[in-house]
């Protein structure tokens, strides 16, 4: 019940900040329902959020990590989808319980989104200005006139050279880093608590990536917002999360501060990731042999039909016969590290 | 075809793309895509080839296999200039030199069985007998990953790395001794990427294959190459070998891009990157002098009206920047 205290801690203390989360998931479950069957997108993942907090949110395509992210702001189109169970709850409120026009007072206001794409989430039939301008006029009550000077001043914030000529400019005129930068601005204009960023780096070059992700930081920095960092970039999540969820096929299979998480995998699904990455720094330093890089066999089942037990079992080299029968749940095998695995055991054991 | 002449060598190329405006379609300016690039590929070498997008790389790919007509330069494949050849005097050089492209969803003919995409090459090329073909073609699936009876599916009925797969089969039909991979891995998620990398380097220990890896994914290119040339508006900036060009970068370029590749290790955070400013310039109006002048650190009076030319600046390792016009600086912050 208490409000969300500052996250303000003596440097050095450690990176989880006591304070209360400010979103919370338990027990999610999104479902897609289709002519062919029933699609458990996502089926019954919780964590939370703590304010100023990063959370990296990582997985394949397909593993639910999108998803989930929409059905936070109720934006999963229905049909085919819809949340049939589990609670999400910002400052203590449950989202799922709230009318339409009640999450439209949350959305882009208290929680905010920045998407991939940023060619195709900017209108390229309203200025910058405009569309930077929109949500404030909106949840701040402000007139067209204000509202364009603080677009102004919000452009100023993410850096965009010469911002009072830039917002009368159409999407179409900025490079692919300006238009997310307008992302960044528009999604921030209103001072969110929880700012959801879905792959906000994935479609930009890596100097531009380096950029956005700094400027990310300092706002973090700056306005106290948590951030989902949703993204498939094992590099992004290690430099950007102070924690890490890891997604497999719906559901949560590892989660742990995100030190832990590269030191000492818990999940083999978590250590195949992490070896099919080719890193920057040994790869260029075997001069000789190249290195083979450690495979995940197989693909990602389908998600019509999972198989019974765990649903990494067929690709996972550890499984046994109870993996291929009960589905693991997650368990704490270190402080804050939670591992969905039978064998967690053994694997962290043999790392620590 | 004497053995002492590099698989490829490529000098100078040049490939412009006019930019035509108006009833008349007067040119009314160039797109200098590639502006005089150079390299050799070795047999059974990987020649890495990065940068990022617009800077020309995919374009190189296309023109040294002249699907794309080259404005200017010279490419020899093993001594021989294949430059002005037509059509019909190109057809024994594309047997040896194929290509594997970046989208394995728009790159395989979905009216066409997997089995027909990868004999497609042999059927073009008269090469073998059908009986002879199917056999190949069914000793290629395997080799590549996939099951035989997987000949008589059609591309959508495979995932992106199992369609990846095919085009790689199809890239081997004709056992050619150069392909092109065009960004291969990056539409794939990261686990199924591992699986392809390895792919290719296993068939190119086999089959003694040369890459030309375009990627703009610098640690898979360092991971995959021999040796590794980075591009930047249309020109080679560095090429040296991996190691090199990773612990001793000589252009500002470089430094800047390998201090933006994101770490997947828990010691990454927090640690001191150069962080460039602005964009790419366009390559319709590239600036004068040094084209990465306007973002570069160390930038001097002269990088603005001069164009610095590759040079190996030590054995091996070419650079096209003034920090080294006096000898070589390493590193480049103590050249500021």
């Amino acid at each position: 019940m208490n409000p969300t205290q500052p996250a303000v801690q003596a440097a050095g203390g450690p990176a989880v900040a006591p304070a209360a989360p400010v979103l919370q998931l338990d027990n999610l479950q999104t479902h897609f329902f289709t002519a062919v069957g029933t699609v458990r997108a996502v089926d019954g993942v919780s964590y939370e959020l703590k304010a100023g907090e990063t959370l990296g949110v990582v997985g394949e395509s397909g593993c639910g990590k999108s998803v989930s992210a929409l059905s936070i702001l109720r934006l999963v189109a229905n049909p085919p989808g819809r949340i049939v169970g589990g609670a999400i709850r910002f400052q203590g409120r449950n989202l799922l319980e709230l009318s339409e026009t009640e999450m439209e007072s949350i959305r882009g206001n208290e929680i905010s989104m920045i998407f991939q794409e940023p060619m195709t989430s900017l209108n390229p039939l309203y200025t910058i200005g405009r569309q930077v301008g929109e949500a404030i006029a909106l949840h701040q009550g402000l007139s067209r006139g204000e509202a364009m000077n603080r677009a102004v001043e919000m452009l100023r914030q993410v850096y965009i050279p010469e911002p009072e000529r830039r917002v009368h400019a159409y999407p179409h005129q900025m490079s692919g880093g300006m238009r997310q930068r307008v992302m960044i601005a528009m999604a921030l204009s209103c001072n969110p608590k929880v700012l959801i960023a879905d792959e906000p780096t994935t479609a930009l070059d890596v100097t531009i990536q380096a950029q956005i992700l700094e400027l990310m930081r300092e706002l973090q920095k700056t306005f106290g917002t948590a951030i989902v960092l949703i993204t498939h970039d094992m590099g992004v999540v290690a430099e950007n999360a102070d924690r890490v969820v890891v997604m497999y096929a719906g559901r949560k299979v590892e989660e742990a501060p995100a030190a832990d998480l590269f030191d000492n995998p818990g999940h083999p699904y978590t250590r195949g990731l992490l070896g099919s990455i080719p890193h920057l720094d040994t790869a260029a330093r075997s001069d000789t042999g190249r290195n083979r890089l450690t495979e995940i066999k197989g693909m990602v089942p389908s998600l019509f039909n999972l198989p019974p037990g765990c649903s990494f079992a067929p690709r996972c080299s550890f499984a046994t016969d109870h993996c291929r029968q009960e589905t693991p749940s997650l368990m704490q095998y270190r402080p804050g590290h939670w591992v969905a695995c039978w064998h967690a055991d053994r694997l962290l054991g043999g790392a620590s | 075809m004497s053995e002492a002449a590099p698989l490829l060598e490529v000098t100078n190329l040049k490939k412009h793309f006019p930019i035509h405006k108006g009833v008349f379609s007067r040119v009314s300016g160039q797109v200098y895509a590639v502006d005089g690039v150079s390299f050799t590929i070795g047999r059974g070498e990987t020649l890495g080839l990065v940068g990022e997008s617009g800077c020309g790389k995919s374009t190189v790919g296309r023109t040294l296999l002249k699907l794309l007509e080259p404005t200017d330069g010279t490419i020899r494949v093993g001594g021989e200039d294949i430059t002005k050849l037509d059509r019909a005097g190109m057809l024994p050089y594309r047997r040896r030199m194929q290509m594997i492209y970046q989208d394995p969803y728009a790159s395989l003919n979905p009216r066409m069985t997997a089995g027909e995409i990868v004999a497609e090459p042999m059927v073009i090329h008269e090469s073998g007998t059908p009986q002879e073909r199917r056999e190949r073609t069914a000793a290629l699936f395997q080799r590549v990953g996939l099951r035989p009876e997987a000949a008589a599916y059609y591309p959508h009925e495979f995932s992106g790395g199992q369609r990846q797969r095919i085009g790689i089969a199809r890239a081997l039909a004709l056992n050619p001794d150069l392909i092109v991979g065009d960004e291969p891995v990056s539409a794939l998620d990261v686990s199924i990427q591992a699986q392809i990398i390895n792919l290719l380097m296993d068939l190119q220990d086999e089959f003694k294959l040369s890459y030309l890896f375009v990627a703009h994914d610098l640690a898979v290119v360092e991971h995959i190459s021999h040796r590794v040339a980075v591009m930047y508006l249309g020109r080679i900036v560095e090429m040296t070998d991996k190691k090199s060009l990773f612990e001793m970068p000589l252009h500002p370029y470089t430094e800047a891009l390998l201090s933006a590749v994101p770490i997947p290790k828990a010691s990454a955070r927090g640690r001191k990157r150069v962080i460039l400013t602005g964009d790419v310039p366009s390559p319709i109006n590239p600036p004068p002098g040094c084209h990465f002048h306007a973002r570069c650190p160390y930038a001097m009076p002269r990088c603005k009206t001069d164009v610095p030319a590759l040079r190996e600046v030590t054995p091996g390792h070419f650079a096209s920047c003034h920090l080294h016009d006096g000898g070589v600086r390493f590193p480049l912050q103590a050249a500021a």
